[in-house]
């Protein structure tokens, strides 16, 4: 059978099928709240020479390019020679793998009658790796947590003994780390399997022309994109909060013809606290923005990738060096699409939206008994919050909803009975979103109490409490939010603090930036928000000249 | 079941209604137009040509068995009532900010589904209950009464009552329902812990949101209904399909309408399932393709697979998560925009893509000569000689072979510089793909291999397409039973009365307090029995419990089937032993040392069922009377074949036609490709068996 380019469409479909499905089944597996809640996994396939095929859409944007880079780190360190059938490779390491000690990144070798063709590789984020535990506060890698280097996981299907010893030794968690390395190694042997099997029916024993096919059609389709952008030189900075000092992110399009390059430079220095982003995490991110701009329909593999050729600086904070902290990388992280898109604007304006809240709110809450003598157990809670995103040019943003990250939250019923709090609220933060005419998504309000004989610990990695999310062409910026207790008192938006029994933690998350002049905002969707207590009488007054 | 009286099924759907009339002497089945305005009229019209069929009088019917999409339709085109949803305070925007995530990551312009209920109608209560059913806020009575009076003045024409943790203890929610009841007796009031009393509250919200949203409009079309029919003498008990898959009372659907989603669909299902029993078949995939969608279900030992939750009105179509998740018990089913009518066009990497889009049935496939200009599987179906454009639905529509391909030469081969015949065959593989992958995530997601199970196919476009599909899942057995053209209202007719009963009650398997789950579960099973008694009295049943189970931590659970509903602590091992087992099915290992949950639990009673008799499998016979010869393009070896074109109803027991062959019928055609050969059976269905598997 002669394959015509209707059986390589075919074949495209079903890997992206095969990695899809690989992906669900770690959705369903793991045990980390991160993977099942939000999607914080990945997984894909690549041809021998490491370029990657396709890849799963998960909640995770972030892992987009990053794991499509580390899979050529593998086959650097481990040598062609050393890869035999059986094998599994594995690594944390921040700056091979996905930017933090807590995501493990397994790379099985692919082998087709006694040939190395290809590799499986998925990621995903595992409830502990040691150290201090997930939060900022470290000022080295060290402190975070063990670092696997990439090394062999199996040797010929022989799992290491030694590193499995020295995993378990050094985690909180022994039988959920190490039983969710092994589902990553099981979800590439699936994908194995499924691959096996569309190599026997379409008759083909290599992926060289299957991986031709694919690229080469991705990067036509994304290079015709970035052609219609307009050529030029585009500049663009914001400043956020960062953690103890404000951070400028800065960034710097080149658009000619078909080539598309953005840089950093100019970007502020490192954080003493882990904040920092590795820079295989930022290009991650900042390509996702782009890419939902420009070509956001091509799918994601070597060819749709590359032609977005971004670079920040050594040793600034989107591009840090060993053995910077980078725990909390997705803070920042999680900003860097609305730097690149505030510059993609002036490029092509009415396309991009305004900023929004961006980084998540993820709270770590550790519930501990306020007499320690009482016996009540220690009780971890993790809520995932979002604010608000930013208007765009012709809808409103979205209203306590996830960008760019893909994440989701947890019912509040389900929170309450995995630990002795309770939510008293998480409603929509009326009056949030900026103006504009179109208006920014509005952020949302959460009440927390410890419940009876408890006192609570929470780990506050909040940013835009400072730094609002700013509106474009004449929209208004969106609410900044507020870490507070419900009497009012003031707390820090960044690092570890205590709330009291009897004290209630109130969070205040940011609304996204407004676009266009409020003054034009049709006032039949003023009075309907202001109806529905989306907007105050004031603001309806005063931003959208609407009497009410 | 009681074969000694006259029972119709009758399932109103999209574009038809299907009826189909059992009596002591047999079938008799028709289909009428749905009639949008008054779904009663078409109704009584195909009642009447059935039971002329059957020579029976209209009064002689003793019981009509019904199910509907006028639920789903209702909810999707949001024609329900004007209704208020009154919650706990801080909790207002639960059903607006849903999972806070989006259900398309690459889409900047994405628009998230509007709630049922706008912003300024949810009210809220200064109340709240903790997770163990707790009071941690008592209300006012004066906020209740301030609430009730606000409802009575603005007029509203439904309620839905949803408060935190009502699941576990539902007083609050009581005194609001009767401050209500009090002012207005006549009220449409639906409280959550009644409609759907599981834990998580969006789900919960939804439903009983969707639940009042309808109400009104079900609960007048039932009483319609009941009173048309009584006009012409019809006297008979009329009961509706649930989404589960059992019979309710008019009653219990009139107050719990949300347990009707679905029913047409789950009516396909019990018709495939009785199918399956009745060839011993214990692992099934069945198979239902349409005009629009392909529908897909797990059956195992006769039943098929149910859940708990499921996502309706999907705003942006098929895609997981554009639409609202209610929990009530459903037979679950996968669905994907696959159907006769999907639309192909070339994407921006000149790559062919099938559906979602379709041209329905209006304009239709190009080839149906209504205007229809977007080349469609149908359309392929026709280019590639699967399809007799002089003998398309027994001749009723004639096809346009030129048309075809003209939609199929301009839309799709001259972009990507293909033949014609090749874009064709580009069509059906991709649709035959996607339908394939779709099956094979649903078997994988519950930790099937889907090799080792039989298809069944029903539904116009399935015959066409079901061989290709088990060629590419790796199936040696595939059956096409009879009567497919109305399975759902045949499904009907074999539904079992049932009720599934569910309740919050969280349990660590550690902390395990066998007394309160037994009063519960014993308040679970008297509940559900009530409603199974008005269908069937003093009807012989089964009752089966799942308890929802997981690891502690983890966030999503693993339905597991318990044997008994009284527990002892010496059942805890027991109960562990069962979830392990579970587990390990799924996901292929166990977690030692962490403590065992239970979160939610479900039982359900429902009469048992008449045993089915059972037909021996012909595999093998002689050969088939061919009308003529006759070439279609053969996927699996990729080149135009010589077919033998044969009758259906020249397939009688016994009759074999190798593939490459085609089997003609008023409804549909059945491909049977050059790797397989079918088999007429004694029930009138082909069974079409994989020639490599049994040469």
């Amino acid at each position: 059978m002669s394959l015509t380019s209707i059986d390589y469409q075919i074949m495209w479909n079903r890997l992206i099928a095969v990695v899809e499905e690989q992906a669900t089944t770690l959705i369903r597996t793991a045990f980390s709240t991160s993977v099942r809640e939000a999607g914080d996994l990945s997984a894909g396939l690549f041809d021998r020479s490491g370029r990657m095929m396709a890849q799963a859409v998960t909640g995770t944007p972030g892992h987009v390019n990053a794991m499509a880079e580390s899979v050529t780190h593998f086959a650097r360190e481990i040598g062609l020679q050393n890869t035999y059938e059986g094998d599994v490779f594995i690594t944390n390491d921040p700056w091979l793998g996905t930017g933090h000690l807590h995501d493990i990144t397994v790379v099985t070798p692919v082998f087709r009658k006694g040939i190395h063709i290809g590799y499986f590789a998925c990621t995903a984020h595992v409830v502990d790796i040691g150290g201090r535990g997930f939060g900022p506060d470290g000022n080295e890698v060290y402190e975070e947590g063990l670092l696997i280097p990439i090394t062999k996981f199996a040797e010929r299907g022989e799992v290491s003994d030694l590193l499995v010893t020295m995993i378990r030794a050094n985690v909180r968690t022994p039988d959920q780390t190490v039983g969710d390395m092994y589902s990553l190694a099981a979800c590439n042997d699936a994908g194995n399997r499924r691959l096996q099997s569309m190599m026997d029916e379409f008759g083909i024993d290599g992926l060289d022309e299957l991986t031709e096919f694919i690229i080469q059609s991705s990067r036509k389709a994304t290079l015709e994109a970035i052609a219609k952008v307009p050529d030029g030189s585009f500049e663009h900075d914001m400043q956020v909060d960062g953690y103890d000092i404000p951070v400028l992110m800065k960034v710097r399009l080149d658009i000619s013809g078909t080539a598309l390059k953005a840089d950093f430079n100019g970007t502020s220095g490192m954080s003493a606290f882990g904040v920092n982003v590795p820079e295989v995490y930022t290009r991650a991110y900042a390509c996702y923005g782009l890419k939902c701009a420009i070509a956001p329909q091509v799918p994601n593999n070597t060819g749709s990738l590359e032609p977005f050729e971004i670079t920040a600086p050594e040793g600034c904070i989107l591009a840090a060096k060993r053995p910077a902290p980078v725990s909390v990388r997705h803070v920042l992280g999680h900003l860097v699409p609305d730097v690149v898109l505030g510059a993609l604007h002036k490029a092509m304006p009415g396309v991009v939206p305004a900023e929004g809240s961006s980084a998540l709110w993820n709270i770590q809450i550790s519930a501990r008994a306020s007499d320690p003598q009482s016996g009540l157990p220690n009780r971890e809670i993790l809520m995932f919050n979002s604010g608000g995103t930013g208007a765009r040019p012709t809808v409103d943003g979205l209203s306590a909803t996830a960008f760019p990250s893909g994440v989701s939250t947890m019912s509040v019923e389900a929170t309450e009975h995995v630990g002795p709090i309770t939510v008293w609220r998480k409603d929509l933060r009326e009056g949030s979103g900026g103006s504009g005419a179109t208006r920014g998504g509005l952020g949302q309000i959460i009440e927390i109490e410890a419940r009876e004989g408890y006192d609570f610990y929470f780990n506050a990695m909040f940013d835009r409490v400072e730094n609002p999310a700013r509106g474009r062409e004449g929209g208004s910026l969106g609410a900044a939010g507020r870490v507070e207790l419900s009497d009012g008192t003031r707390l820090k938006s960044k690092g570890r603090q205590l709330v009291k029994n009897g004290q209630r933690l109130r969070l205040s998350l940011p609304g996204g930036g407004g676009y266009g002049d409020p003054k034009s905002r049709d006032h039949a969707l003023v009075k309907a928000d202001y109806e529905a207590g989306m907007i105050t009488s004031d603001q309806a007054r005063d931003e959208y000249d609407f009497e009410v | 079941m009681r074969t000694n009286s006259n029972r119709v099924g009758v399932d109103i759907g999209g574009t038809f209604t299907d009826i189909a009339l059992e009596t002591p002497d047999g079938l008799s089945t028709t289909k009428v137009l749905t009639n949008y305005a008054e779904p009663e009229s078409a109704i009584l019209e195909g009642i009447e040509i059935v039971a002329h069929q059957s020579g029976i009088e209209i009064s002689s019917i003793d019981q009509v068995i019904h199910g509907t999409t006028l639920v789903t339709n209702s909810l999707i085109e949001r024609r329900g009532a004007r209704l208020a949803f009154i919650t706990t305070e801080g909790f207002r925007d639960v059903i607006e900010m849903r999972s806070e995530n989006r259900f398309e990551q690459y889409d900047l312009n994405l628009e998230l589904p509007k709630p049922l209920v706008p912003r300024k109608d949810r009210l809220t209560l200064n109340e709240r209950v903790g997770a163990d059913g707790d009071v941690l806020l008592a209300p006012e009575p004066k906020e209740i009464e301030a609430i009730a009076d606000r409802i009575i003045t603005e007029e509203y024409e439904s309620v839905a009552i949803g408060f935190m943790h009502s699941y576990a203890n539902n007083n609050h929610e009581l005194m609001m329902e009767r401050a209500l009841r009090e002012r207005s007796p006549g009220l449409s009031i639906s409280i959550s812990s009644l409609i759907s009393p599981q834990m998580r509250e969006l789900p919960r919200f939804n439903t009983v949101i969707a639940n009042a949203y309808v109400q009104p409009q079900v609960s007048a079309y039932l009483g319609r209904l009941s009173g048309k029919l009584a006009s012409v003498g019809l006297s008979a008990s009329i009961f509706m399909l649930h989404s589960g898959g059992g019979l309710i009372s008019v009653e219990t659907a009139a107050a719990q309408p949300v347990r009707l989603l679905e029913s047409g669909p789950a009516g396909g299902a019990i018709f495939a399932s009785n199918f399956a029993r009745s060839h011993a078949l214990d692992k099934v995939i069945s198979f239902d393709m349409g005009g629009t969608t392909a529908k897909i279900c797990l059956i195992e030992d006769g039943e098929p697979k149910t859940a708990n939750t499921f996502e309706i009105a999907r705003t942006y179509r098929f895609k997981k998560g554009s639409g609202m998740t209610v929990s009530t018990p459903v037979v679950e089913m996968v669905e994907i925009g696959a159907g006769g009518g999907s639309i192909a066009t070339i994407d921006s990497l000149d790559r062919i893509q099938v559906g979602p889009k379709s041209a329905a049935s209006e304009p239709g496939p190009a080839c149906y000569q209504r205007g229809g200009s977007e080349p469609t599987v149908t359309d392929a179906n026709l280019k590639l000689g699967r399809l007799d454009p002089d003998n398309f639905a027994g001749g009723a529509i004639q096809l346009s072979t030129e048309l075809a391909d003209n939609a199929i030469a301009e839309k799709l081969a001259q972009k990507i510089d293909l033949k014609s015949d090749e874009a064709a065959f580009g069509i059906t593989e991709m649709v035959d793909e996607n339908m394939a992958n779709a099956a094979r995530v649903h078997t994988v997601e519950n930790g099937r291999d889907i090799e080792h199970f039989t298809m069944i196919a029903f539904g116009g476009g399935a015959p066409l397409h079901a061989c290709r599909l088990c060629e590419k899942l790796g199936i040696d057995a595939l059956m096409i039973p009879p009567g497919a053209g109305v399975g759902s209202a045949i499904g009907f007719l074999k539904a079992p009365f049932s009720y599934e009963a569910t309740k919050g009650l969280f349990q660590r398997l550690d902390e395990f307090d066998a007394g309160l789950v037994n009063q519960s579960l014993g308040e679970l099973h008297a509940e559900a029995l009530a409603f199974v008694n008005e269908g069937a009295p003093e009807a012989e049943c089964n009752t089966r419990l799942t308890a929802f189970m997981r690891y502690s931590g983890q966030g999503w659970e693993i339905p597991v089937q318990l044997p008994h509903i009284q527990f002892g602590n010496s059942d805890i091992e027991d109960i562990k032993c069962r979830f392990d087992e579970a587990y390990e099915r799924l996901f292929g290992r166990t977690i030692e040392g962490l403590p065992i949950e239970i979160t939610n639990w479900s039982l359900i009673v429902a009469t048992r069922l008449a045993a089915v008799k059972q037909i021996g499998r012909i595999s093998q016979g002689e050969g088939a009377r061919e009308v003529r010869k006759r070439g279609f393009f053969d996927a699996g070896t990729r080149s135009t074949v010589d077919a033998r074109e044969i009758e259906r109803a020249a397939m009688s027991p016994g009759m074999c036609v190798e593939g490459p062959a085609v089997i003609v019928e008023r409804e549909t055609s059945t491909i049977v490709t050059s790797s397989f050969r079918a088999i007429g059976q004694i029930d009138g269905s082909l069974l079409l068996l994989a020639k490599e598997v049994s040469p």
